[in-house]
């Protein structure tokens, strides 16, 4: 098997003195679309902003391309080529759509590209350039942040809770453009509470829960049971 | 009409200067969420360099300029963002103001320390001193020409940088969302010190611009600068366009009130009040109504985190610390001489201020920036009203003056954080201007505060005072402590944690709230009322309550020991400059760099002590021991047995290395324990058996070796006591059942379950 583009070793991380991650281990393959899947509370979103520099571990190691940038700071990854849309919306509400797509530049990438690949996607933003972001439905809203993961070229994009507050229709909708990039050949980490949603996209699913990994393997082979137990906790 | 014309102008090149002070507070407070009340200061100690540069050391204009503004302004903007603003972040409001108060009072005492307003210096001129252009008529000078041209570029330049450049975007974007900027890989540390940079080169301008049209002094040109504050709460702190306007308005306002009042039909007084501090008072007065205007404060739910804890204090150890702090006071006051009693006295006096922020402040969360114009307050009432020093009359007082606290109140209840601290601030501002100058209150600069009248005792000593104010600062305490533990405690500490629940739970945030103020009035106008001597105007100065707030915050707002603490350092202060008077220029700047340093990432010193004192506040055998120490450090020195350096050194070693290392030590294995103290012990013999007056021959040198001794013996001991090898901690579910707790668990789960000892 090739190097894993992104690998966690053994990570432990806590806010304060509680501990939330209790040695975790995950390893993405190049073009591999991985769910994180668990109930609440389980160290999904802590293990995001582990990987995204956000948080800095406690111990164990944080591996991108086979170098260790454990502790690296987040601005440096995301300049590296990692996309992060974090739980919520992913957008500056008080910037307007176009100085959201400005924000993107730090890729490295041209407004004019980012423009083009972006309103060439979603039309619908298009209209509302010049509209502060945070007016807009919460369906473009979350278009508005995919855009930036379409339009910067990632090598690895992190995706927290993507369906947060949104209508089933407009969450596949979403999930096609999930598809869509990786197909491109960009590594995919997407964390989801409803698991269904998302093991239709996913290679491999990681099942974690009360800061471990509980489960992980092919994301066609985890049961209902499996999900259930882990959910309800047998 | 051509005089009209000519004031419209004169009113518009001050409200250009007003806009260019405001717009640089915006930038910081949309970019950091941090109202820097020392913005304005920022200017005055711009404008005193640019004097320096060219009328001291007559450098031609534009490289005087230059190097203040786009040298010195930018640096000094970073290093206030790297150092002191950084640490910020996720602070309470409190603590946010309380770090630019302390940054403001830090810059005034270092203006005042490198350039002493008596000396005769160069006049500060204008550009182009003495060329006129002539439009319509009307002479109007280059300078204000300049000062136009630099507002409306100033208004240009940061339109195009907001909304045109990366740069200005980035900056808006991290206040909408810190994280998710560093996650497009924009660098937000970066961001805002570039922020801090532009704004104190708008300080700097704004500061050069107005020092040449009102000369230079200190504190009309904080002051004025601080009428920008109007102008930037008219643009909702965030509104370039409309604060502009704002800052037009008030310069005309301004102009055309000093154009009025020239006229022989305008009235001096109205009903016999003397109007003469009106004009002073209009930007405080538009900010008043502006603050009033704003839509109420939204009520935000959502989960509050606050970093400060403290415990539900306990009668036993209330009433034992109020007993022991008014025999201490007895006991050492005999040994005093007649100064040091008064510097204890005016100690003291602080400490009950400071004691009515922690109702306010520190349950209820509500910021007051006015708590000396409250005890100015009592002290008028206290000396007009009749009986002399009766005790009914001083019971009258503290009542009247909460009545007005909760008056003051209530416009001002509608306003949260910054907002409702503004207020207070222009409360006081107005106070200070329009009633502490009238005849009625301090007929000839100073009253006389009756002292109070109590049977079989007579008190009218400077020692008598003391006891007096030690008792009423123990029985006050006391009724903090009952307040604390009631049902109206109960609801300010809702208040403060989350109004959106006790809004919910039916609690009326009104009521509460006005609760709080008049309580917070009444013990303010308790520390006038019982000055028993002359007082003046100038002790309860809007400028002279920023260093309370300040070193309160510092003590711990949240307990009744934090407000002692604050109010003796405060009165420390005074002693220390007594004491050594060659220190007297560090001690203008000691209060600030005390809270400067307040801000700072915990492991900041100032924050450490204060943390190391708070967890002292529970432990009386070592709070009584650190207080012998300090008593016998000054008894040495009163009885001459070692010298006022030594009692100097001595001191501050002993209060800055060995009490808040006491219990870390304490918590240390046994051979650690040794050790430690040892280190201490060989601090305090060197600090005070050194012959420093003879052996060191500067001040300077005796300064760097104290600081040397703290960072020698006192840092030495705190490693040695601290390292201790520590168990690895568990997840906190499995500690008390694989674990045994800690001395420190056991003191932190008692703490969040606000369990009583």
């Amino acid at each position: 098997m090739t190097q894993p583009i992104l690998e966690l070793r053994n990570v432990r991380a806590s806010y304060g003195s509680i501990e939330v991650l209790h040695g975790v281990n995950l390893s993405v393959g190049r073009g591999e679309v991985v769910a994180l899947l668990g109930p609440n509370g389980a160290g999904k979103s802590t293990m995001i902003k582990v990987v995204s520099g956000l948080l800095r571990p406690t111990s164990g190691q944080l591996m991108i391309g086979g170098r260790d940038v454990t502790g690296a700071a987040a601005n440096a990854l995301a300049r590296a080529g990692l996309c992060t849309i974090p739980e919520g919306r992913g957008i500056f509400p008080n910037l307007t759509v176009r100085e959201n797509l400005l924000m993107a530049t730090y890729s490295g990438h041209k407004l004019s590209d980012i423009e083009e690949s972006t309103y060439s996607r979603f039309p619908r933003l298009s209209e509302r350039r010049t509209q502060l972001a945070g007016t807009m439905s919460g369906g473009e809203q979350q278009m508005l942040s995919l855009a930036r993961a379409l339009a910067t070229d990632p090598v690895i994009l992190l995706l927290d809770e993507l369906s947060m507050g949104l209508a089933p229709l407009i969450v596949a909708e979403l999930y096609q453009q999930v598809a869509a990039i990786a197909a491109e050949g960009v590594s995919v980490v997407v964390v989801e509470q409803f698991a269904r949603t998302v093991l239709g996209v996913a290679d491999q699913a990681v099942l974690l829960a009360h800061g471990k990994v509980q489960v992980a393997g092919k994301a066609s082979e985890i049961g209902e049971d499996v999900l259930a137990g882990a959910y309800l906790g047998s | 009409m051509q005089e009209l014309l000519t004031f419209t102008i004169i009113g518009l090149s001050t409200g250009a200067i007003y806009a260019v002070v405001a717009s640089g507070l915006v930038v910081t407070y949309t970019t950091s969420g941090i109202f820097n009340l020392a913005h304005g200061a920022t200017g005055m100690l711009a404008a005193f360099t640019y004097w320096q540069l060219r009328f001291d050391w007559d450098l031609p204009a534009p490289l005087a300029l230059f190097i203040t503004l786009f040298v010195l302004c930018p640096i000094f903007g970073l290093v206030t963002e790297r150092f002191v603003m950084r640490g910020l972040q996720g602070t309470s409001e409190v603590v946010k103001l309380s770090v630019t108060v302390a940054l403001f009072a830090f810059m005034i005492g270092l203006a005042n320390w490198i350039w002493p307003s008596d000396s005769s210096r160069e006049a500060f001129l204008k550009f182009y001193e003495g060329n006129k252009v002539s439009i319509f008529g009307i002479n109007i000078s280059w300078h204000k020409l300049i000062t136009f041209g630099c507002a409306i570029l100033v208004a240009i330049v940061l339109r195009l940088l907001l909304y045109r450049t990366r740069m200005g975007v980035a900056m808006r974007a991290v206040v909408d969302d810190r994280a998710l900027t560093e996650l497009n890989g924009g660098r937000p540390d970066r961001v805002a010190m570039f922020a801090w940079a532009l704004s104190a080169m708008l300080a700097g301008l704004a500061g050069v611009l107005l020092a040449g049209e009102q000369q230079l002094n200190i504190e009309p040109l904080v002051l004025l600068v601080i009428n920008a504050y109007a102008a930037a709460i008219i643009g909702r702190l965030k509104n370039l366009p409309m604060t502009f306007a704002g800052a037009a308005v008030l310069g005309l306002l301004d102009a055309y009130y000093l154009q009025f009042s020239d006229n022989s039909w305008f009235p001096q007084s109205i009903m016999g009040f003397g109007i003469s501090g009106m004009r002073a008072s209009i930007p405080t007065i538009v900010l008043f109504i502006a603050l009033i205007a704003r839509p109420q404060t939204r009520l935000r739910a959502g989960i509050v985190r606050i970093r400060e804890h403290n415990k539900v204090p306990a009668w036993s150890t209330s009433i034992m610390g109020a007993v022991a702090l008014i025999a201490i006071v007895v006991a050492i006051s005999g040994m005093l001489t007649r100064s040091n009693t008064l510097l204890l006295l005016n100690g003291f006096t602080f400490a009950i201020v400071a004691l009515s922020l922690v109702p306010l402040t520190g349950y209820a969360g509500q910021m007051s920036l006015a708590p000396l114009t409250f005890a100015g307050l009592g002290a008028i009432a206290m000396s007009k009203l009749p009986g002399d020093g009766n005790f009914f009359t001083l019971i009258v007082a503290i009542v009247i003056v909460a009545l007005v606290g909760a008056l003051v109140a209530l416009p001002a209840i509608r306003l949260s954080g910054i907002y409702l601290a503004l207020s207070t601030a222009a409360f006081a501002v107005l106070v200070t201007k329009l009633v502490f100058n009238q005849k009625q209150t301090f007929m000839s600069g100073n009253i006389s505060v009756p002292v109070l009248d109590v049977p079989f005792f007579e008190i009218n000593t400077p020692r008598g005072r003391l006891i007096l104010a030690s008792i009423a600062f123990s029985v006050l305490g006391l009724g903090v402590v009952a307040i604390r533990r009631s049902r109206l405690g109960r609801r300010l500490i809702a208040l403060k944690d989350s109004p959106a629940a006790a809004a919910t739970l039916g609690m009326s945030l009104t009521r509460t709230k006005l609760a709080a103020f008049a309580i917070s009035a009444g013990i303010a106008a308790c520390a006038g009322a019982l000055a028993g001597d002359k007082v003046s105007p100038q002790q309860y100065d809007f400028t002279q309550s920023l260093p309370i707030v300040l070193l309160t915050v510092v003590g711990g707002v949240g307990t009744v020991g934090g407000a002692l603490f604050g109010g003796l350092m405060l009165g420390g202060n005074s002693v220390l400059a007594s004491v050594v008077p060659t220190l007297k220029n560090v001690t203008k700047i000691l209060p600030g760099t005390i809270g400067v340093t307040l801000g700072r990432n915990p492991s900041g010193a100032a924050s450490q002590i204060a943390d190391a004192y708070r967890s002292l506040a529970n432990r009386w055998n070592l709070l009584a021991f650190a207080a012998a120490g300090g008593i016998v450090i000054w008894i040495l020195d009163a009885k001459y047995v070692i010298s006022h350096w030594a009692f100097f050194i001595g001191g501050v070693f002993w209060i800055l290395a060995v009490t808040p290392n006491l219990v870390g030590i304490m918590q240390a294995p046994r051979n650690r324990q040794i050790i430690a103290s040892v280190y201490l012990a060989i601090g305090v013999i060197i600090a005070i058996s050194v012959d420093w007056d003879n052996a060191v021959d500067s001040t300077g040198k005796r300064l760097i070796a104290l600081v040397l001794l703290i960072a020698l013996f006192g840092v030495g001991a705190q490693r040695v006591a601290e390292n201790a090898p520590r168990i690895h901690r568990s997840s906190p579910d499995v500690i008390g059942l694989t674990t045994d707790f800690t001395d420190e668990e056991l003191d932190r789960a008692e703490r969040e379950l606000g369990v009583v000892l």
